[in-house]
């Protein structure tokens, strides 16, 4: 959370795209008091202020479900389209053709993404389209009053189904099989991992996938789930500590001794920092990703940090030969053939 | 030439009622998968290089190698290319089918078979050539891998042979297919060269057939309406893709494939590209990514038939309700379910019209012909973008998969209508104009159509957040009755006025004629021919060809004037009367069903016969 004094600042202080804090804003939530959709929220607000991308620079996308409704408490000054029910990898697949110098951010959920959207996810993740995506994972189906969502534990138990029989699905497992090139798992409980994993995100060229367990304290908050809060909190194992470093601000961070810490270079210069805890990880290793996430499983820890990242794979709008003009502001000229060429066209079809 | 074995062939009379010239159907009975196509294709364009006009039908299993497939080729001096229901000359390659293509064949008929073929001829009212295929391909020393690819032209060049098609013209559409390679041109201009030469030497032609040059063709084209929807469109501007390979509609987006990197070329960024294809991981996800692009937008579209378009359901209405930019091709064949994929229909009228939950409506266009397929491929994003709505375009297999001769393209004759559409300054002007009013859903003109702004827009007051939930004028979620119902109204108003830009129904008429006819697309080149051998009879007809839902007003004055109108159609419902029937109720009871669904184009004497019965019948 952030301090008195840097909630003043940002109120006044315009950042370097001539915007305060409240520029990034967006309608009160309607959502559950405490729901951790709302500190996503929060965290999605300042991560963009902090890293001086105009609101007109986003584009907002969700499903439908608890998560796919938040797009309207942020960003109102950014175009947003609330498409169908885990369909919405393909509506923002095609949206963000039409200029790509735009930052595309996905809300899912688990339902939305794990269940009835499981395709579209995997083929958005195989295709490397620069986006963020992120599901807010809860384990649970709310806006419906409480039914078992894919990511749901087994062995939990709710009120009218009675107790779930599957093992759940690992989105963040999911993503890695697809060749997602940045996986990363948070959690809503801790912010500040949260915006330094989103700003990482946003600086990443390819899908960036976040996997955020974020607890419905309404229908699946039972404390010794991890996706609820007290669950959350003490499951916990962040894989190290995060710092995201822009690409113009010199790096003077506190002198580790060799082999304390990660740096990892992104697409546009800024830098990744993982501090090491318990044990080194090598985010780069994409074995050691699966490895990492099948002994999570297992230990039943809620490990947290980023999981994988590739950060040089070409980025689907790289397979294409794009002009620099944003394809939505090409005018006819540049659309229809020259009226000559149709003569050469019927002599084809002769 | 000397062949192993001379084959014996049987003397038959010659022609008893003279010549047939540029008149007949000739069904080519092969096994998919074993390149007749360039055979059978290699004789229409040979045909169509003489001046005559021939259509070339294919009538294909769902199956990529192994079972019975046909292909007729109709020649008409006088212009038809419908379907004939008779077979005048049947090629037989298949011995599977060959007892039973011999009962279709007419009196005075003929048969070409290949002489491998060693079962009974029961019928002694015919022609009968057998044809001596493998001592051709050995004589030429085709290689084995050739073997299956090269058989089919030895009835090219015996066909050549026996009908008098020039030889000159078959080198010249051997040449078109292959491309000019020769090295694919050679063994099989080998193969029709022995062949012709075989059936100069050795056949007696007994039977009445020939093709003799005409000058019908001047300034034709040949084409698919599939090839020439996907150029259309890419005249049309188009600029993202999404699709799903599916019969019969695949070809329209590999066509786009093709065509996209020769004529669309960035004309101020060198080597840039100016339209995106991707192929979608399912039908869902090829309208998903249409409709996002439509939102962003570009001019987008997708390509299916009925089992996608019944999976683009809940994106369409989607994209109804927000009011969005997309355009569908749906190439038509048999359903429901998987039904016949390889076979042409009229199936999807009704489901098209209604498409979606609740109170939904889309425009619909239906092309008539290969050269239609070309200007809806273009108008149909003029129409999107103005209407801010997705338009369906209903072809169908026959006309998309099957090649026609046509009128060459058009160059579109109007500029491109992006519609309204606002960036920075236009924002700006308009804020200022309606004193700080704009809304993504404000009807500022009164004809039902919004402003919309585009992402990208940098001016900060020109966001919005597109919704399937319920929305004012200025995008905001609301669940007001009062809201609700004034969104639904206008966007009824809109598709009033959409009637002010979709294309016009054409009427064909005669003198004193009472009765109407009412047709969409494709039946257009049976129904001319029908009304003409009805005129034959003393039934006079009128015609009307309706090219886009909203039915125009001219529908309706159409069926007032006459006393009796058919609605000619490819399904079993009469499903365009159903809706004929929704929107003109008081004139209802004039509308009488000629429907059809048997998978094949519907003949002219199918036609003729069910409206002559019903006028006897009166």
């Amino acid at each position: 959370m952030m301090n008195t004094d840097a909630v003043v600042h940002s109120l006044v202080h315009t950042n370097t795209v001539e915007c305060v804090r409240n520029d990034y804003k967006g309608l009160p939530s309607t959502l559950c008091q405490g729901c951790g959709h709302n500190s996503i929220a929060s965290q999605i607000i300042t991560a963009c202020y902090e890293l001086n991308i105009s609101p007109e620079k986003i584009v907002k996308f969700s499903g439908i479900g608890c998560s796919s409704k938040s797009p309207t408490y942020f960003l109102s000054r950014s175009f947003g389209f609330n498409g169908l029910h885990g369909r919405m990898p393909s509506l923002a697949l095609g949206a963000l053709f039409a200029d790509h110098t735009l930052h595309g951010l996905g809300i899912s959920g688990d339902g939305d993404t794990a269940s009835i959207g499981m395709g579209q996810f995997k083929h958005l993740v195989r295709r490397n389209i620069p986006m963020v995506y992120i599901v807010e994972n809860n384990g649970v189906y709310g806006l419906t009053k409480g039914q078992f969502a894919p990511t749901a534990e087994k062995g939990l138990r709710l009120k009218r189904q009675g107790v779930n029989a599957f093992q759940p699905v690992d989105i963040c497992m999911e993503a890695l099989a697809s060749n997602a090139t940045f996986v990363a798992r948070s959690f809503a409980g801790d912010p500040k991992q949260v915006k330094e994993l989103l700003k990482a995100a946003l600086s990443h060229n390819g899908i960036a996938v976040l996997d955020i367990i974020s607890p419905c304290v309404t229908f699946h908050n039972h404390e010794n789930s991890m996706h609820s809060y007290m669950g959350g909190k003490a499951l916990e194992a962040p894989l190290h500590e995060v710092t995201y470093v822009p690409s113009r601000e010199e790096i003077v961070i506190d002198c580790f001794e060799e082999g304390e810490t990660r740096d990892v270079i992104l697409h546009d210069g800024s830098m990744v920092r993982l501090k090491k805890l318990e044990k080194d990880y090598d985010p780069t290793d994409r074995h050691r990703a699966f490895q990492m996430l099948d002994e999570s499983e297992k230990k039943k820890l809620l490990i947290t940090g980023l999981l994988y990242i590739e950060p040089y794979r070409p980025s689907l709008f790289d397979l294409y030969v794009l002009p620099e003009t944003p394809l939505n502001r090409l005018t006819e000229e540049r659309l229809r053939p020259p009226k000559e060429s149709i003569g050469r066209l019927n002599q084809m079809m002769l | 030439m000397e062949l192993a074995n001379p084959v014996q062939i049987k003397d038959t009379s010659p022609p008893k009622n003279g010549a047939v010239i540029n008149d007949f159907c000739i069904t080519f009975s092969t096994i998919n998968g074993s390149g007749s196509a360039t055979a059978n294709t290699t004789l229409l364009r040979a045909i169509f290089k003489m001046g005559v006009p021939v259509s070339g039908k294919n009538i294909l299993p769902s199956n990529i190698q192994g079972l019975p497939t046909w292909y007729t080729l109709r020649v008409s001096k006088d212009g038809y290319l419908g379907r004939l229901e008779k077979d005048d000359i049947v090629v037989s390659m298949n011995p599977i089918t060959f007892s039973k293509e011999q009962e279709y064949i007419v009196p005075g008929g003929v048969l070409l078979y290949s002489d491998e073929i060693k079962l009974h001829i029961r019928r002694e009212d015919i022609h009968v050539y057998p044809m001596p295929v493998n001592n051709i391909l050995n004589t030429v020393g085709i290689p084995a891998k050739l073997r299956d690819y090269t058989a089919n032209m030895v009835y090219v060049g015996i066909l050549a042979e026996l009908l008098g098609i020039k030889m000159k013209n078959v080198v010249q559409a051997l040449e078109f297919h292959f491309k000019g390679k020769e090295s694919a041109i050679k063994p099989n201009l080998d193969v029709i060269n022995l062949a012709a030469k075989w059936a100069q030497d050795n056949l007696k032609k007994s039977d009445p057939y020939f093709i003799r040059s005409m000058d019908a063709n001047v300034n034709c084209i040949i084409s698919d309406g599939n090839t020439a929807a996907g150029l259309g469109a890419i005249y049309g501007g188009v600029q993202f893709v999404g699709w799903y390979p599916i019969t019969p509609a695949t070809s329209l987006a590999e066509t786009m494939h093709e065509y996209v990197p020769i004529l669309r070329k960035d004309q101020k960024e060198e080597g840039k590209e100016t339209c995106v294809m991707i192929q979608a991981e399912d039908e869902i996800a090829a309208i998903g990514m249409a409709i996002g692009a439509g939102w962003g937008g570009l001019r987008a579209m997708t390509a299916t038939s009925g089992p996608g378009l019944s999976l683009m359901a809940e994106y369409l209405g989607l994209a109804y309700y927000t009011e969005t930019p997309v355009v569908v091709w749906d190439v038509q064949r048999v359903g429901p379910s998987t039904g016949l994929p390889t076979r042409t229909a009229q199936g999807d009228i009704t489901f098209a019209n209604f498409i979606g939950h609740g109170d939904t409506q889309y425009i619909l266009l239906f092309p008539g012909s290969v050269k239609e397929c070309f200007e809806f491929g273009w108008r149909a994003f003029d129409l999107a973008e103005r209407m801010q709505t997705p338009v369906i375009v209903l072809s169908d297999l026959d006309l998309g998969m099957n090649q026609w001769i046509s009128e060459p393209f058009e160059y579109p004759d109007q500029p491109m209508d992006r519609g309204k559409v606002l960036w920075e300054d236009d924002l700006e002007k308009i804020l200022e104009k309606t004193g700080e009013k704009w809304g993504r859903y404000l009807d500022i003109d009164g004809d039902g159509i919004p402003y919309r702004t585009l992402p990208g827009n940098q001016n900060p007051r020109s966001a919005y957040f597109s919704r399937g939930t319920g929305h004012d004028e200025y995008g905001a979620y609301r669940e007001d009755p009062e809201v609700w119902e004034r969104t639904l109204s206008r966007l009824k108003l809109k598709f009033e006025t959409a009637k002010k830009f979709t294309p016009k129904p054409i009427l064909r008429e005669m003198a004193r004629a009472k009765i109407g006819i009412l047709s969409v697309g494709s039946t257009d080149f049976s129904i001319q021919e029908a009304r003409d051998q009805l005129a034959e009879q003393g039934i006079a007809t009128n015609h009307m060809r309706i090219r886009a839902i909203p039915f125009d007003d001219e529908i309706r004055k159409f069926i007032e004037a006459h006393d009796i109108v058919f609605v000619v159609e490819i399904n079993r419902d009469g499903q365009l009367k159903q809706l004929l029937t929704i929107q003109f109720p008081e004139q209802a009871t004039k509308l009488k069903m000629v429907a059809r669904i048997d998978g094949l184009p519907l003949s002219a004497n199918w036609i003729e016969e069910q409206i002559s019965a019903k006028e006897a019948s009166k």
